[in-house]
C-alpha cells in the first residue's frame, strides 16, 4: 500500500506493507536513533513524536501515520544536543540506550507542561525505563535544563 | 506478531461494519493491545478517518468518541471536575504517555480486559456505549456481553450530582493494576466497581444509606463488599491478596468519598 506523510519536515511517500510497525520504517529512511528495547510497548525507547504527540512507534503501524508529521530525535538535534549536555553533566549518560526516546519525551513534557512539579516530571516519565541510572541524574538534569530554558540561560549544560 | 494482509482506512461506519462481519476481519483502534499478540488479520480496519476522536460536554452528557485517546480523557478539564480528578487517578498509572496517546477509549471498552483501569472507572459512572448495530447499551450490561461484530462508536456519560473515587494497587509502576476499584454516589446508591479481578470489571450497586457512619464500620464495610466479588489468580497475584488489597482500596476510597461529601456540605454547595 502507499504512504504519503512527512518524516522530520521531509515529505516523503513510499509503498509499504500493511503491517509494517512506524518503528521499522523510520529506521528504514535512515533515523537510527529509533529502537526497539522491549516487545511490550513498555519502554518508551522508540518514542518518536507523531504530529507533535509522543507515541510508541513500536505500536503505531505505519499505515496510520498518512498524512502525519513525524519526527525523530534526528528531527529536533539542536534542542536534543543541548537537554544533552545537561543530562552529561548530571551523570545521567551512562549506558545511552534508552537516551533517545527519553530526550524526545522529554522535550514533548517541556512542550506540552508549564512548570511541571517534581510528581509531574515523574509521571510524565514514567514510560521511559533507564536501567543503569536510578532517575536521579535525569531528574537533576531535567530540572536544572527547565530552569536554564525559563531564565534563558545558555544551553551548554552549564548553569552557574 | 500481528499480521496484516490489507489496510483499510474506511470512509464511514457502514463500511467498517461490513468489513467487520468477516471473521479475520479486525478493527486497529489504538494498536497496543493487539500488537503484543500473535495474530494474522485479512483486513486490518482503521476508524481514524471518521472524527472519532472527540470528547464532547453538554449540559447532560459527556460524549466519547471511540478514537478519543486516554491521554485526552485523562486532560479533558470537564472529565476531571466532574470525577474530582479520579478519570485522571485511573489513567495516569497506565504505561506512560506515549502509550496512552496511542490507547483509544474504543479499543479499552470494547476490549473488557482483565485489567482495565478504565473500564472499572467507567462502570461505576451512569454511562452507556454507542454501538453500530446494537444502539445504545448500558455498560453495565455490555460487561456482560459476549465480543460480536458490531462496532462500538462512542462512550456516553450522563451527568448527574456524582461523588466519585478510583483506586488501585500495582506490583510495580506503571505494569497492570493487581486491584483496581471505583466507587461512586449517585441517584441514592452507591455504585461499587471492582476490576484486575483479574477477569472483566463488575459492578455492586447499593442503596447509600448502607454506608456507614464510623470508621469500624467503614473497614467492615470495605471488606463484606470486597467479599462478594469473586477473584482469581495469575502470575501478578493471587485471588486471596486480591480479595484482602481490593478491601483496603475500598476502605479507603469509601473513606474519601465520605470526605467528599462532607467537605460539600460545608461548602453548601452541590455539584
Amino acid at each position: 500500500m502507499k504512504i504519503h506523510l512527512w518524516l522530520n519536515e521531509r515529505e516523503i511517500t513510499r509503498e509499504i506493507d500493511a503491517d509494517l510497525p512506524l518503528l521499522e520504517f523510520v529506521r528504514s529512511e535512515g533515523c537510527y536513533s529509533v529502537k526497539r528495547g522491549c516487545e511490550t510497548s513498555n519502554c518508551g525507547l522508540c518514542t518518536v513524536w507523531m504530529d507533535g504527540r509522543p507515541v510508541l512507534s513500536c505500536s503505531v503501524l505505519t499505515a496510520r501515520a498518512e498524512g502525519t508529521h513525524i519526527t525523530t530525535l534526528e528531527g529536533v538535534r539542536e534542542r536534543a544536543e543541548a537537554f544533552g549536555a545537561f543530562l552529561a553533566k548530571q551523570g545521567g549518560e551512562q549506558c545511552g540506550f534508552c537516551n533517545p526516546g527519553f530526550i524526545m519525551n522529554v522535550l514533548a513534557m517541556e512542550d506540552e507542561l508549564t512548570n511541571p512539579s517534581d510528581e509531574d516530571i515523574r509521571e510524565y516519565l514514567a514510560g521511559n525505563l533507564c536501567r543503569c541510572s536510578g532517575y536521579e541524574s535525569q531528574m537533576r538534569a531535567i530540572k536544572e535544563y527547565l530552569r536554564s530554558r525559563k531564565d534563558e540561560l545558555p544551553l551548554n549544560g552549564e548553569t552557574e | 506478531m500481528l499480521r496484516i494482509n490489507e489496510y483499510r482506512r474506511v470512509e464511514s461506519l457502514e463500511e467498517a461494519y461490513g468489513l467487520n462481519q468477516k471473521k479475520n476481519n479486525k478493527i486497529i483502534a489504538g494498536g497496543v493491545w493487539l500488537k503484543i499478540g500473535d495474530r494474522r488479520l485479512g483486513t486490518g480496519i482503521d476508524l481514524s478517518g471518521l472524527s472519532l476522536d472527540y470528547i464532547t460536554e453538554t449540559d447532560d452528557v459527556f460524549m466519547i468518541g471511540a478514537m478519543a485517546v486516554l491521554r485526552d480523557i485523562e486532560t479533558h478539564p470537564g472529565l476531571l471536575a466532574y470525577t474530582d480528578g479520579a478519570v485522571k487517578e485511573s489513567i495516569r498509572h497506565i504505561v506512560g504517555v506515549q502509550f496512552r496517546n496511542c490507547a483509544t477509549i474504543g479499543g479499552s471498552i470494547y476490549g473488557r480486559f482483565g485489567f482495565s483501569d478504565v473500564l472499572t472507572l467507567f462502570l461505576a459512572m451512569d454511562a452507556e456505549v454507542e454501538l453500530y448495530e446494537g444502539g445504545m447499551v448500558p455498560l453495565k450490561e455490555f460487561v456482560h456481553m459476549p465480543y460480536d461484530n458490531d462496532i462500538l462508536v462512542a462512550l456516553h456519560v450522563k451527568k448527574k450530582p456524582i461523588h466519585i473515587v478510583y483506586k488501585s494497587q500495582r506490583n510495580t509502576a506503571t505494569d497492570f493494576p493487581v486491584a483496581a476499584c471505583a466507587v461512586s454516589e449517585y441517584d441514592g446508591k452507591l455504585h461499587v466497581s471492582v476490576g484486575a479481578r483479574p477477569a472483566r470489571a463488575e459492578l455492586l450497586e447499593i442503596a447509600s444509606d448502607a454506608m456507614p457512619g464510623t470508621e469500624d464500620g467503614i473497614r467492615a464495610f470495605a471488606e463484606e463488599l470486597a467479599g462478594q466479588f469473586v477473584f482469581g489468580s495469575n502470575r501478578r497475584a493471587g485471588a486471596e491478596y486480591r480479595r484482602h488489597v481490593t478491601g483496603v482500596l475500598l476502605a479507603r476510597a469509601l473513606r474519601e468519598l465520605a470526605g467528599q461529601k462532607q467537605h460539600e456540605r460545608r461548602n453548601g454547595e452541590m455539584k
